[in-house]
């Protein structure tokens, strides 16, 4: 995955430079909205990953500017500015996600490989499958190995964002926001006590496990077997 | 700016010469409206008399002849009164009448004309206005009648002084008045002015004067004394909250330095290096979220955050809170009963509000079942419940444990109070002033009951307009809709 990494603080910049190539992906960075933009301009990227507040042209004016010229490469904005309303002006100005500073990279790299894939052509498909494990969007059916499994809306809805994001990582908070809709932290870990049902539901009395916990990072679905 | 010119410059003074003007001309107006149209009808009167009386003694000379004229104009001539009188031939010699020296412009004049005579007066002669009316007789003979208007002259005269005395007289009071009343005015606002200055210089406990009678300018004293009130207690918040800061952030801080120093004090051992570095992350995502917390609490309290309201049901979004809660307080044991029916709806943030009740079930969960030992023989179970009582809306949600002594409960709403009993399970003393940010932020109120035994907290806000509980509000929007991802 190319990704460009837009920000203005060296040091930050350097630190995501090396952890995305840890990660297996090529980061090329600009250090001020002008530079980045016309990088964004030249080159495909896979993701962008834009500082908010930038020299010469802030993070929102580039990702703009952008839209405006038909440039649709998702968009991750990065922001000291943490409250709802600055997460709705950023989504509005075009940035496909938001995540507030100090952030974990774990929590970054799972955005933005989300990011990456979300124009594929699974997207839109009815059936969400992985290995034996069949979901269907339009009968709101959920069947493993042919075996029905009895879903509440919200774990149908979990499982789906799970599913959709199959073989990529998807943090609590991702969760949290994508399907609860809530832009906050609350202080238990409540993801993990629904992910624990989810899995006691569609993992226990089959064979293989699909549903994995990913330490320090978050969750996946994914068939082993691949 | 000299005194004076401050006082010329109050909208007091403005306004006194403002309406002193529009008076003057309102009042110049009136009085020459009545005087010009008195005028008019005295002269018309005037005239009609002469005409009247020169017809008749037209008469009198197409029956008697020049003779009875001169005899009956005699006979009038010395009746006393202001009528005067001349009859004279063609060269002005008088026949009779007691109109004497003539002015050849009278003489020649083809209609009713004013002009002076001379009449003899006590010591000497006097000049008085008069106005008559000529008529030709045949042979160059004149008959002039007429009759003496100085009186009226007089009249017109004192009008226009008493007039003009009249203005002079109500520009004195009005430019007084208006001094005057600018004055105390002035006074006044210089007091307070003064008061506030003292306030601005430092000292906050002040208070603007209230002299009691209930003026505007005792309300706007009221008012910027509430306002004053108000920054006192933000001012006192702030001071309590760079206190706390330097409390409850400095003292993790200081662990996480003293851990990472001790770490580093060791010979070299990967196991103990790694276990450090994971502590230290974690220690650094607490003092992060409290960080945040303390944010959000400050930006609620100075009304910055919350464009985001919309109507929504406030049922639903319990609903919902309490699904997300449900299964961990199963896993805690702990019957988590939600109860509401809707829809409420109220005007509020989304996520603030589920923040907010997302806390309260959180504490609820923590602090709330029964303790171990010496439990008061309830069954651990919390109960939320969104309901409207008295035309407002509330989130109640009670529990069943040790609840917190009524002495305290105005104490736990403050940032970073957490009760001695409490001190064993996580958390950072913020969630209940969050909620109750939220709570004032929305135009409702937080307040703390006993549950006999336990906790019971209720959020209360306004309702949003017409929306009672019949499902009238088909754009009530339900919350938690999946976006596309």
């Amino acid at each position: 995955m190319r990704v460009l990494v837009i920000e203005d603080d060296q040091e930050t910049a350097a630190f995501l430079k090396r952890a995305l190539k840890e990660s297996g992906h090529v980061a090329e960075y600009a250090a001020d909205g002008q530079a980045g933009l016309h990088l964004a301009r030249i080159n495909a990227y896979d993701v962008l990953i834009v500082d908010r507040m930038l020299p010469k042209c802030d993070g929102l004016g580039v990702i703009k500017a952008l839209r405006s010229e038909e440039i649709r490469t998702p968009a991750l904005i990065l922001s000291a500015l943490g409250e709802v309303d600055d997460r709705v002006k950023g989504l509005r100005a075009g940035g496909d996600d938001y995540l507030t500073k100090p952030y974990a990279f774990s929590e970054l790299l799972a955005r933005i490989e989300v990011l990456a894939r979300r124009t594929s052509p699974e997207e839109g498909s009815t059936r969400l499958v992985v290995g034996d494990l069949v979901l269907d969007r339009l009968s709101h059916k959920v069947t493993r190995a042919g075996e029905a499994i009895m879903l509440q809306p919200r774990e149908f809805r979990l499982l789906e964002y799970l599913m959709k994001h199959a073989g990529q990582v998807v943090t609590r908070t991702m969760l949290l926001e994508n399907v609860w809709d809530y832009h906050f932290d609350p202080q238990t870990n409540v993801i993990d006590v629904h992910i624990s049902r989810l899995r006691s539901k569609i993992d226990k009395s089959f064979g293989d496990p699909l549903l994995h916990t990913v330490r320090g990072a978050g969750y996946t679905i994914r068939d082993s077997a691949h | 700016m000299t005194a004076l010119t401050k006082l010329f410059r109050t909208t007091t003074f403005r306004l006194s010469l403002t309406y002193l003007a529009l008076f003057s001309v309102a009042a110049i107006v009136a009085i020459a409206y009545i005087y010009w149209n008195t005028t008019v009808l005295l002269s018309r009167q005037l005239n009609q008399t002469i005409d009247a009386e020169l017809k008749g003694l037209a008469e009198q000379y197409r029956a008697g002849g020049l003779d009875q004229l001169v005899r009956i104009v005699a006979e009038r001539s010395r009746t006393p009164g202001n009528s005067l009188y001349l009859v004279a031939d063609k060269d002005g010699k008088q026949l009779a009448g007691n109109l004497s020296a003539v002015s050849p412009q009278l003489w020649d004049s083809l209609g009713p004309v004013e002009f002076f005579y001379s009449r003899p007066a006590p010591g000497g002669v006097e000049r008085r206005l008069a106005f008559a009316n000529v008529f030709r007789l045949p042979g160059g003979y004149r008959l002039i009648v007429g009759r003496d208007i100085e009186d009226r002259r007089e009249l017109s005269r004192l009008i226009r002084s008493t007039m003009l005395w009249g203005l002079g007289v109500m520009a004195l009071v009005g430019i007084g008045g208006g001094y005057w009343v600018s004055r105390r005015l002035l006074a006044r606002i210089d007091n307070l002015s003064a008061t506030t200055r003292t306030i601005m210089a430092g000292d906050l406990s002040g208070r603007l004067p209230v002299s009691g009678s209930g003026d505007e300018l005792d309300r706007l004293s009221q008012s910027l004394n509430l306002m004053l009130s108000r920054i006192e207690q933000l001012m006192a918040g702030l001071r309590e909250v760079s206190d706390n800061i330097a409390h409850d952030l400095k003292t993790p801080l200081n662990r996480l330095r003293n851990r990472v120093e001790e770490a580093l004090r060791e010979p070299y051992d990967e196991s103990v290096y790694r276990e450090t570095l994971e502590r230290t992350i974690e220690e650094a995502d607490g003092l992060i979220k409290t960080f945040n917390a303390l944010l959000s609490i400050a930006r609620l309290e100075a009304g910055a955050a919350g464009d985001n309201r919309d109507r929504l049901d406030l049922s639903a979004l319990v609903s919902d809170v309490a699904e997300l809660y449900e299964p961990v307080a199963e896993e805690r044991g702990i019957t988590l009963k939600a109860q509401a029916e809707g829809p409420i709806a109220v005007r509020g943030d989304r996520q603030l509000l589920g923040q907010a009740i997302t806390n309260l079930i959180d504490n609820a969960l923590k602090y709330g079942a029964p303790q171990a030992q010496g439990g008061n023989g309830w069954a651990p179970e919390v109960d939320i419940r969104a309901e409207v009582h008295d035309g407002t809306a509330e989130i109640i949600v009670a529990d069943r444990g040790p609840g917190v002594p009524e002495s305290e409960r105005e104490r736990v709403l403050g940032r970073f109070v957490r009760l001695e009993e409490s001190r064993s399970e996580p958390g950072s003393g913020l969630g209940l002033s969050l909620v109750a940010a939220v709570a004032r932020l929305h135009g409702g109120a937080l307040r703390l009951e006993d549950n006999e035994p336990g906790l019971r907290v209720v959020l209360s806000l306004p309702l949003e307009g017409d929306a009672l509980v019949n499902g009238t509000a088909p754009e009530l929007s339900t919350g938690a809709e999946l976006r596309p991802t």
